[in-house]
């Protein structure tokens, strides 16, 4: 029986491993779990805040993966790839661990139903439904670049579910579950309990206690303020419900973070941000500035200015988006995607069955994964082989998965040459590890809990196919832990009723107001969760290089920064919830503010700008190789509220030099 | 909207405790106004938060009925084009109509095994626990890339 509003009813469980999120990694570890668990009476429970058929932020498909190795190519080739990418600082042994892992899972989504394109002995490319040779024996893929492969990608969440669902059980998963705080353990402070949320369609609230905990559940959209602000705040370039609880929790927890600074700017189609990959890599167009000008010949010097990663075959992202904000800043605006001339010169190549073919696959790759865009090309008329269309950086996005690597610190791989001491021991709190692998893989600082997808920081590029690879690597390693701690019993470091009633705070405030004045939104004694994100989007906007000040902040703006976010933390307790859903939107706001005030503390503490292109700390704009190639780390204390930054030593686990010959 | 719901079309899923968008819409923005008090249309549903709309179209395509369309964002797009799927058990038909009238119509497969058909572990192997710690997952399909690990300069 549920309770009421405001007096919920308490449900406690307590089971082994607990995996929070229903997104391409939980689904990975999901499969992998059972059948490593079959043989144990380990109880296994998913907990999603949606429907796993299209949760995540593969919810509306994808048009390709990104991550596909193939048998031509190294791991190291592809950890290189990652590395130069994402300027030089990332883990090697997790981009390597990555990719001898990730195709594994393409060959089981090929195998469940995902089809997948690919090329006859022609060099002919067909779509995925007309049963060609698998990958796994042989069968040759569509690269749309060096890692990608095309799909028919519109029920690849659906088919991944689907395979995920029946390998747990429905009795093992809830959905409409939204997890928002973990718990430590009462006898160890360093370790994970159990984790508490609430349904967001009855009046309950859920304390699980666990041995072990997958915290899976994405990355952060929507902390700065987007570039529309009416029902355009919906069209993020990544997924609107990534509100950053994957972070937010962690820290809270007590997980030591990594490159928390480092974001994602996606130049992609303008106001639709349909994706952009498949129009350079596959249909080869060029993007230029407004008198038809390529900004990467134009401006190519300026990669000089940022060596070596500058001087690779494929430049970072961010050094793309470097060359491209100086056309508009100078005035060479719009900058265009010359869709025209592309299609025009593919016309001239190919078959007239692929020519025919080439206008559904560029509808498709929008189709499959960004309708929006299509949305926009209707309604001004835009047919891609008739009239070109804008392109524009979007706002920062923090995620781990795709081509960025904030996240949690994890426990690598042992066997690549990972480092297994601390080149710096200055500032590095002693609790925490030494070394980039201390136990379990995948494992945070942490004991008990785990992390995969955008939660693995300093290892970018995983993707959907990645992610899901990830998720089943921490199975394995949780399966192990449990059966390694048989004899643990996890016990909260805090009351149920202290938990509930931290939960529902927000209805709370909402029945204990409501009547004091007329206009339900307007009262001085709550603010509504919606108010609330537009403060932080407007703080991290305005001092924290947003789009309003084309991405450059300096020490003082930051400082300006801090003081508000301080405050706004204080008004987060005073959050309003006047329905179940409402609750559900004061939690994530308050999972994006601590996701933002961690990234505004990580760029304080840079003082370099290690990301050009993606932000820039104007009193500080250059890279510095000599003090500043490390990772920067941190970890936040809950009772203070403070958080304290530290670095931890880079190494090169593969030769980087190999890129530049 | 920008997805929204024709009151000629939606039944309210015959007044099931829950519609089949609340079930599926990822960001929790699909609600049945049981009493008609929000919308003025008893048992149909709504677009609750419109500008928390992906346009994902996970609604669009579940609906029993096709009564859910979108009406993309109004304060970036010109009205009168729509972009409109049948989502079946092997193929989503896509029918595209622009602002001047221009018709487009696109067939995508979209999986190539019956839904619900997946048996996940059919014919593959029991989990080795003595290789719980080892590379790999529980079963190989031939995708372990081991690398060439001269490549590895710390080893």
């Amino acid at each position: 029986m549920a309770g009421e509003f405001g007096n919920p009813e308490v449900v406690e469980e307590e089971v082994d491993i607990l995996l929070i999120g229903g997104g391409m990694a939980c689904c990975g570890a999901g499969y992998e779990v059972m059948r490593w668990a079959e043989s144990t009476d380990l109880k296994i429970r998913l907990v999603d805040k949606a429907a796993m058929d299209r949760s995540g932020a593969v919810a509306m498909g994808l048009s390709a993966i990104n991550t596909y190795i193939g048998t031509e190519q190294d791991p190291a080739d592809y950890t290189r790839m990652v590395s130069n990418d994402l300027m030089g600082i990332t883990r090697d042994d997790l981009a390597y661990d990555v990719g001898r892992h990730v195709d594994e899972s393409v060959h089981l989504f090929e195998e469940w139903g995902l089809p997948i394109w690919k090329t006859d002995e022609n060099g002919e490319r067909f779509d995925g439904s007309k049963g060609m040779t698998p990958l796994k024996d042989g069968g040759k893929p569509v690269r749309s670049g060096k890692w990608q492969i095309m799909i028919n990608g519109e029920s690849y969440k659906w088919i991944v579910a689907e395979a995920a669902k029946k390998a747990l059980g429905t009795d093992n998963i809830q959905e409409r579950i939204f997890i928002v705080k973990l718990v430590n353990d009462k006898n160890d402070p360093n370790r994970v309990a159990g984790a508490v949320g609430f349904s967001v369609r009855e009046d309950k609230v859920f304390i699980y206690k666990a041995k072990a905990i997958l915290l899976a559940a994405g990355g952060c959209v929507n902390i700065f303020r987007p570039r529309s602000v009416g029902e355009g705040t919906g069209r993020a370039w990544y997924p609107v419900w990534n509100a950053g609880s994957t972070y937010a929790m962690a820290a809270e927890a007590g997980a030591e973070m990594t490159l928390m600074e480092n974001r994602f700017v996606p130049t992609r189609f303008k106001d639709g941000y349909g994706p952009v990959g498949a129009w350079f890599l596959l249909f080869k167009s060029k993007a230029t500035n407004a008198v038809g000008e390529v900004y990467m010949d134009r401006n190519k010097d300026m990669l000089d200015d940022y060596p070596p990663y500058g001087a690779a075959a494929v430049p970072a992202s961010c050094l793309r988006n470097h060359l491209m904000l100086k056309e508009m800043k100078e005035g060479r605006g719009p900058i265009w995607m010359d869709t025209v001339t592309a299609l025009a010169n593919l016309r001239e190549t190919l078959t007239p069955r692929e020519v025919k073919h080439l206008e559904a696959e560029a509808w498709e790759d929008f189709l499959d994964m960004c309708i929006g865009q299509c949305g926009i090309w209707v309604g001004e008329n835009i047919e891609p082989e008739k009239k070109n269309s804008e392109l524009m950086p979007t706002e920062p996005y923090l995620l781990g998965s795709h081509s960025g690597c904030c996240g949690i610190w994890v426990s690598g791989p042992t066997d690549v040459g990972a480092p297994t001491d601390e080149a710096y021991s200055e500032g590095i709190p002693e609790h925490l590890p030494k070394g980039w692998n201390w136990g379990y893989r995948a494992m945070t600082t942490v004991t008990g809990l785990w992390t995969a997808g955008d939660g693995v920081g300093a290892s970018g590029h995983k993707f959907s196919s990645g992610s899901h690879a990830e998720g089943r690597l921490a199975a394995k390693a949780m399966v192990k832990y449990c059966l390694d701690n048989k004899d643990l019993k996890p016990e909260l470091d805090t009351s149920v009723e202290d938990l509930v009633a931290e939960i529902y705070q927000p209805v709370r405030n909402y029945m204990e107001h409501k009547d004091y004045s007329t206009a339900i939104d307007i009262n001085p004694h709550y603010i509504t969760p919606k108010m609330l994100q537009f403060r932080l989007q407007k703080i991290m906007d305005e001092y924290v290089a947003g789009v309003a000040t084309y991405y450059t902040t300096n020490a003082h703006m930051l400082a300006v920064a801090g003081e508000k976010i301080d405050m706004l933390k204080e008004d987060a307790e005073k959050m309003r919830a006047k329905d179940l859903h409402e609750l559900l939107r004061a939690w994530e706001n308050y999972h994006r503010i601590i996701t933002a005030e961690a990234h505004m503390k990580h760029i304080e503490f840079r003082q370099e700008s290690r990301y050009p292109g993606f932000y820039y700390r104007m009193d500080k704009n250059f890279v510095d190789e000599e003090n500043w190639k490390c990772f920067v780390n941190s970890v936040y204390d809950k009772k203070t509220q403070k958080w304290t930054c530290f670095k931890r030593a880079h190494v090169d686990l593969v030769d980087k030099s190999k890129l530049f010959k | 909207m920008p997805t929204f719901v024709r009151t000629d079309k939606c039944d309210g899923c015959k007044g099931q405790d829950k519609t089949a968008c609340m079930y599926i819409c990822p960001h929790d923005l699909m609600t049945l106004d049981k009493d008609g008090s929000v919308t003025g249309h008893a048992m149909k549903a709504y677009n609750q938060e419109p500008e928390q709309c992906w346009e994902c179209y996970s609604c669009v395509k579940i609906c029993p009925q096709q009564a859910i369309e979108a009406r993309h964002y109004a304060d970036i797009v010109p009205l009168g084009g729509s972009v409109q799927p049948l989502r079946g058990s092997d193929s989503i038909m896509w029918t595209i109509k622009f602002r001047n009238g221009t018709l487009k119509r696109f067939k995508f497969p979209i999986r190539t095994t019956p839904e619900g058909s997946i048996d996940p572990y059919g014919g593959k192997p029991a989990a080795d626990m003595s290789k719980i710690e080892e590379n790999g997952f529980f079963v190989q399909c031939n995708g372990y890339r081991e690398g060439d690990r001269s490549e590895l300069i710390k080893l």
